[in-house]
């Protein structure tokens, strides 16, 4: 039997990769980079531009809002939760920073507007979820309800024009061909990864999701940690509410439902089980860059816009049946 | 230490935890309708009783897990309410619940300092290195098969498991143990080494309290022992003064005190 005595023994019992190709639950633990992989092979043969620098880059930018709400919801699901209203909140930041940029307050100021927008409804959906004990699902699909509805509210329904040189800097920089936007997600993935893994916060979320009961057996405030997460959240949509008035051009009051079903299903893709104790971060944002890849993929082919949900739907149903191969 | 400490039932100074008249209900469902123990310093105090008497239910009070509806719990005299189980902890309190309160996604060792992880650094990251070291030093005294502290528990075996929850448990240099059914899962060599650390832990002077409804075993490692009933507690007994029969009497009824 090999005991914790036996030190001289090589450091952990990994086949090689070739040995572990063979078993179906090594092609479910990495659906993400295996399919991304398989994505770019694929579209680098059939479409000139898709491997260009040019088209990497814009990828990358474009791939950023929806790698920083995957984070963002990564935390929330390895509780064992879900928040729906997500992209709503995102909205919600959005139209909050055009306000208060149309009230002249800057760009600092409006940053810090659209963020604390955004924790609000995070704040909401914690406290109902913590205190109140509403389901995930129900408290947030109100929320996505409500936030959609505020956002329309304050904005009159109207997109408000930002002509701000700071969100012209974000979209537009870039050091070689990672543009300011993925290079500001990477950040915002470095940290949720640190904060996750090597921190107790992190910790006490996979305790949450993996057992509740057992967490607060050992003294963890799991009701803190329920709203932790959904502030997390939240603030990461208003991080992410950032970037996407900076690629609009404009605060405006859509509903963006895309960003939602994208998120849930690259942080499904990632390898993160939906019934929660399984942390990932670099899973999730794999799968952010694979449907991004195959969005833009897609569209290079000359596919129609119609065939992409449908694309995206299939990819994401086949990474849940994957799943169910995943080692336990 | 006293000298005096064989002296049979009388309440002394030698009373380390007293807990009074606990009633704890779940919606209709009365768990504890005035349940009482007291534990001596120093001793191996056994609870027994039949399923559903309310066993766990009780220890669930006393480590801070449910709050009474009603009842006093003294810790050296002194009124305790324990507002969650990490308040527990702080009075020197530790458990090993029956159902082991482990997370199985987690790692060993991440199990092992749940809810009290070392950190180190200006970041307080998580010592992992610490965290491992220890983990697998304490377990290595208490299991037959050590599993690998960076394995998962929903990896390890019944058995495995419990000598986790136990090491866990017995590791901080407490004053008082709680063990509810630790020997439910083991094997005969591994309940010889649970039964070992629990006499090393009474040995070192923790106060142990331990629920088993193996008789021979609560006769030969407790000093007292009480009995439960349904909600309440029945009887008392020293260990050195009674029979394994007459705890069976005691449990079913056909004695009544
Ligand atoms: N959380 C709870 N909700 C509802 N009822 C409960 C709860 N916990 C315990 N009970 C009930 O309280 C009673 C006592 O249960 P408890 O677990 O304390 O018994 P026990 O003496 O530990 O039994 P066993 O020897 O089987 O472990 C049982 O009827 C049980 O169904
Ligand atoms: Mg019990």
């Amino acid at each position: 039997m090999p005991t914790q005595t036996k030190a001289d023994a090589p450091p952990r019992q990994t086949p090689p990769l070739i040995a572990q190709a063979k078993q179906v639950s090594f092609w479910a633990e990495q659906a993400a980079p295996i399919g991304l992989v398989g994505l770019v092979i694929v579209f680098g043969i059939l479409s000139p531009t898709f491997l260009t620098l040019g088209n990497i880059r814009a990828m990358l930018v474009a791939a950023a809002i929806l790698v920083v709400l995957s984070v963002a919801q990564s935390f929330v699901i390895t509780t064992g939760g879900i928040d729906l209203s997500i992209s709503a909140t995102m909205t919600v930041g959005a139209v909050g920073f055009g306000l208060a940029w149309q009230a002249e307050l800057g760009f600092v100021l409006a940053a810090v507007v659209a963020v604390a927008s955004a924790l609000v409804i995070g704040l909401i959906n914690g406290l109902l979820i913590a205190r109140g004990k509403v389901t995930d699902f129900i408290a947030t699909l109100g929320t996505l309800s409500v936030a959609t509805g505020l956002a329309l509210i304050f904005s009159d329904g109207k997109p408000i024009t930002v002509n701000s040189s700071e969100l012209l800097t974000l979209t537009s920089g870039s050091l070689g061909i990672f543009g300011y936007p993925i290079i500001l997600a990477v950040i915002v993935g470095a940290l949720g990864w640190f904060v996750m893994f090597r921190t107790r916060f992190g910790l006490h979320v996979q305790a949450v999701g993996g057992s509740e009961e057992s967490a607060v057996a050992n003294g963890i405030n799991a009701p803190r940690v329920r709203i932790a997460v959904y502030l997390i959240s939240a603030g990461l949509a208003g991080v992410a509410a950032l970037l996407l008035v900076a690629r609009v051009g404009a605060a405006e009051p859509a509903i963006n439902t895309a960003f939602l079903l994208n998120c849930i299903a690259a942080v499904v893709l990632g390898g993160v089980s939906l019934t929660g104790g399984k942390a990932r971060i670099v899973g999730p944002i794999i799968g952010a860059l694979l449907l991004t890849a195959l969005t833009n993929g897609l569209t290079l082919l000359g596919v129609s816009q119609f065939y992409q949900p449908l694309a995206v739907g299939l990819v994401v149903v086949l990474a849940a049946l994957l799943t169910r191969f995943q080692k336990k | 230490m006293h000298t005096e400490l064989r002296q049979p039932s009388s309440p002394t100074k030698d009373v380390l935890l007293e807990a009074t008249d606990i009633k704890k209900s779940f919606g209709g469902v009365h768990a504890l309708k005035g349940a009482s123990i007291t534990m001596r310093r120093g001793e191996i105090t056994a609870l027994v009783g039949d399923n559903g008497a309310g066993k766990s239910t009780l220890v669930r009070c006393l480590s801070g897990i449910h709050k009474p509806d009603s009842g006093t719990i003294r810790l050296d005299g002194e009124v305790i309410n324990f507002a969650t189980p990490n308040d527990a902890r702080k009075q020197g309190m530790e458990t090993v619940q029956q159902n082991l309160a482990l997370v199985e996604e987690l790692a060993v060792w991440q199990n092992f300092f749940l809810g009290r992880e070392l950190v180190h650094g200006p970041f307080r990251t998580l010592d992992r290195k610490l965290m491992k070291k220890t983990a697998a030093d304490l377990l290595k005294n208490l299991a037959v098969n050590v599993p690998p502290v960076t394995s998962k528990v929903r990896r390890l075996s019944g058995g495995q498991r419990q000598a986790v929850a136990i090491a866990r448990a017995a590791g901080w240099g407490s004053k008082i143990v709680i063990m509810d059914e630790p020997t439910a899962a083991l094997g005969v060599q591994e309940t010889a080494k649970v039964e070992q650390v629990i006499l090393t832990l009474r040995d070192s002077g923790v106060s142990v309290l331990l629920i088993s409804h193996n008789f021979d075993q609560v006769m030969r490692l407790a000093d007292h022992v009480w009995v439960m009933r349904a909600g309440l507690s029945v009887a008392q007994r020293r260990t050195s003064e009674s029979s394994g029969d007459e705890l069976v009497a005691l449990i079913t009824g056909a004695k009544a005190n």
